[in-house]
């Protein structure tokens, strides 16, 4: 199967982007260099395109009881221009997907799912809508725009008349950016401030070009999947197939906070009812590296030599503004005592035991 | 770009003959392909490395890749500073940024190898 094309495929070609496939899809994995790149979002602004992402539209006067049978997360709680973190689960309580629920109106959810798993979580909602609701698949009929970094709302700004500083964090709103209609949302993925926008694709093209050159005063930056993934993974976000996947449940990858077991049955309660009261014995844990070395998705972890654990997302991340000393960490399953920070482990490397140890997550907490 | 006394490997590896010892590095092409370089296993002095065999890795901020020696022999220097600047393989990775020096062991191994003209072609046919 050919590779999956956002519309702006031939702009980031032109801009020398690296490409890769991912899920299928043909990416641009960095354009000047991948530390440059998560140094510009932590520090300016930096511009993603994400509309690989899927769309899921839930409509109907059940949309909210459906909405509430398949996810984790209270979505009776959201108001119109709401949106929450939340998850789709199989009965045996491992993840569909992770996914952000957005409230447009009371008949009305806009779900934003992975990329690679849009299909998937179109047929999971279908199979399960036994309510008065629709799903569409609405991916194709999205781009979607990641402005990211403490600069970001000004230049996003410059772009809209909506009256960006009163929306809150996991807030949104419909309206115009430079004159397509959009939906403003202020979240993202790589734990700074920043926006995304939802366009039709048909804008793509344009509304980039715009935010660069109205970013380029704040020394905004087009950053790729590499940037993406070291920003998420230095604020401890989990990432689809890596932290979290079929096997692996809400409790055990430290997503509790999403689950609201007082909200009423849904899809996987009861598996996850019945793994607490068991008792869980492995935990996602965070992880420095000490030794010479670098960890890699799927190493194993040692415990005094001993194989204890995997490594599900790790790298080296530029530690704050040069000439910071980089900063090497990683994710990963433990059996439960050892995921408390503090304990020494090792990451086989090509072999090698190098020293680790166990740390708080996440590595990178934004100053507010 | 590609200096004309050096010899290259379709692994994107050079090597600099001079009084039988190869220095080795990897070409500008694989820094550039390789993206931000952020760690290096350097060979230890003394061991033996058998031509196209890995005997070092280069990890970026991407992925861990092998480098392959371009010629046999005994490892008698390694690039130290690369322990703490890896970058150097990004910034002059013909030079500063060279990672390993062998003493020939199978001189004429280095005939096998592309001169800059053969692997600048071979680059552009890639």
């Amino acid at each position: 199967m050919p590779l999956l094309k956002t519309p702006l495929n031939a702009v980031h070609r032109a801009l020398g982007a690296k490409m890769v496939d991912f899920g299928g899809w043909d990416m641009p994995v960095e354009y000047q260099g991948v530390l440059d790149e998560h140094s510009a979002v932590r520090e300016r602004a930096g511009l993603f395109d994400v509309s690989h992402m899927g769309e899921l539209e839930v409509r109907g006067p059940q949309a909210l009881d459906l909405v509430q049978h398949l996810t984790v997360n209270d979505a009776s709680k959201l108001k119109p221009g709401q949106a929450q973190y939340s998850a789709l689960l199989y009965g045996h309580g491992g993840f569909v997907d992770d996914i952000l629920v957005h409230k447009v109106a009371d008949e009305h959810y806009f779900l934003c799912v992975n990329a690679s798993n849009q299909d998937k979580d179109y047929q999971h909602l279908a199979a399960h809508n036994r309510f008065d609701a629709s799903v569409e698949n609405a991916g194709p009929r999205y781009a979607q725009l990641a402005v990211q970094g403490p600069l970001a709302t000004g230049v996003v700004q410059k772009l809209t008349d909506i009256h960006l500083t009163p929306i809150k964090r996991y807030h949104f709103v419909d309206g115009h950016f430079s004159g397509a209609p959009a939906r403003i949302a202020r979240t993202g993925y790589t734990g700074e401030d920043g926006w995304e926008i939802y366009i039709a694709p048909q804008f793509a093209e344009r509304l980039w070009k715009e935010i660069l050159a109205a970013g380029a005063d704040a020394g905004i930056l087009p950053c790729g999947l590499g940037a993406r993934n070291t920003l998420r993974l230095e604020s401890a976000m989990p990432l689809y197939g890596h932290e979290i996947h079929a096997s692996i449940t809400p409790w055990e990858a430290g997503l509790d906070w999403i689950v609201k077991l007082d909200k009423g049955d849904f899809l996987g309660r009861e598996a996850l009812v019945k793994q607490k009261q068991r008792g869980l014995t492995r935990k996602l844990a965070g992880f420095e590296v000490q030794g010479r070395g670098i960890a890699r998705d799927g190493y194993e972890i040692l415990k005094n030599g001993v194989g204890s654990g995997w490594v599900t997302s790790a790298g080296v991340i530029r530690g704050g503004p040069a000439p910071a000393l980089n900063k090497n960490i990683g994710m990963g399953f433990l059996p439960v005592p050892l995921s408390e920070a503090g304990h020494a482990i090792e990451i086989s490397v090509r072999g090698r035991g190098v020293e680790a140890v166990t740390v708080p997550m996440p590595f990178y907490k934004r100053a507010r | 770009m590609y200096p004309e006394n050096y010899r290259y490997t379709k692994e994107h590896e050079w090597v600099h003959v001079e009084n039988g010892v190869g220095t080795i590095g990897i070409t500008d092409h694989a820094q550039h392909e390789l993206g931000d370089i952020v760690y290096v296993e350097l060979p230890k002095i003394g061991t033996h490395v058998e031509q196209a065999k890995n005997f070092a890795v280069v990890e970026s901020v991407k992925a861990a890749s092998e480098i392959f020696a371009p010629v046999s022999g005994e490892v008698i220097g390694a690039n130290d500073a690369l322990t703490a600047t890896p970058e150097l393989l990004n910034s002059d990775a013909h030079g500063a940024g060279w990672i390993a020096k062998i003493k020939l062991s199978v001189p004429e191994e280095i005939d096998r190898l592309l001169s800059p003209t053969d692997y600048q072609a071979y680059l552009g046919e890639g």
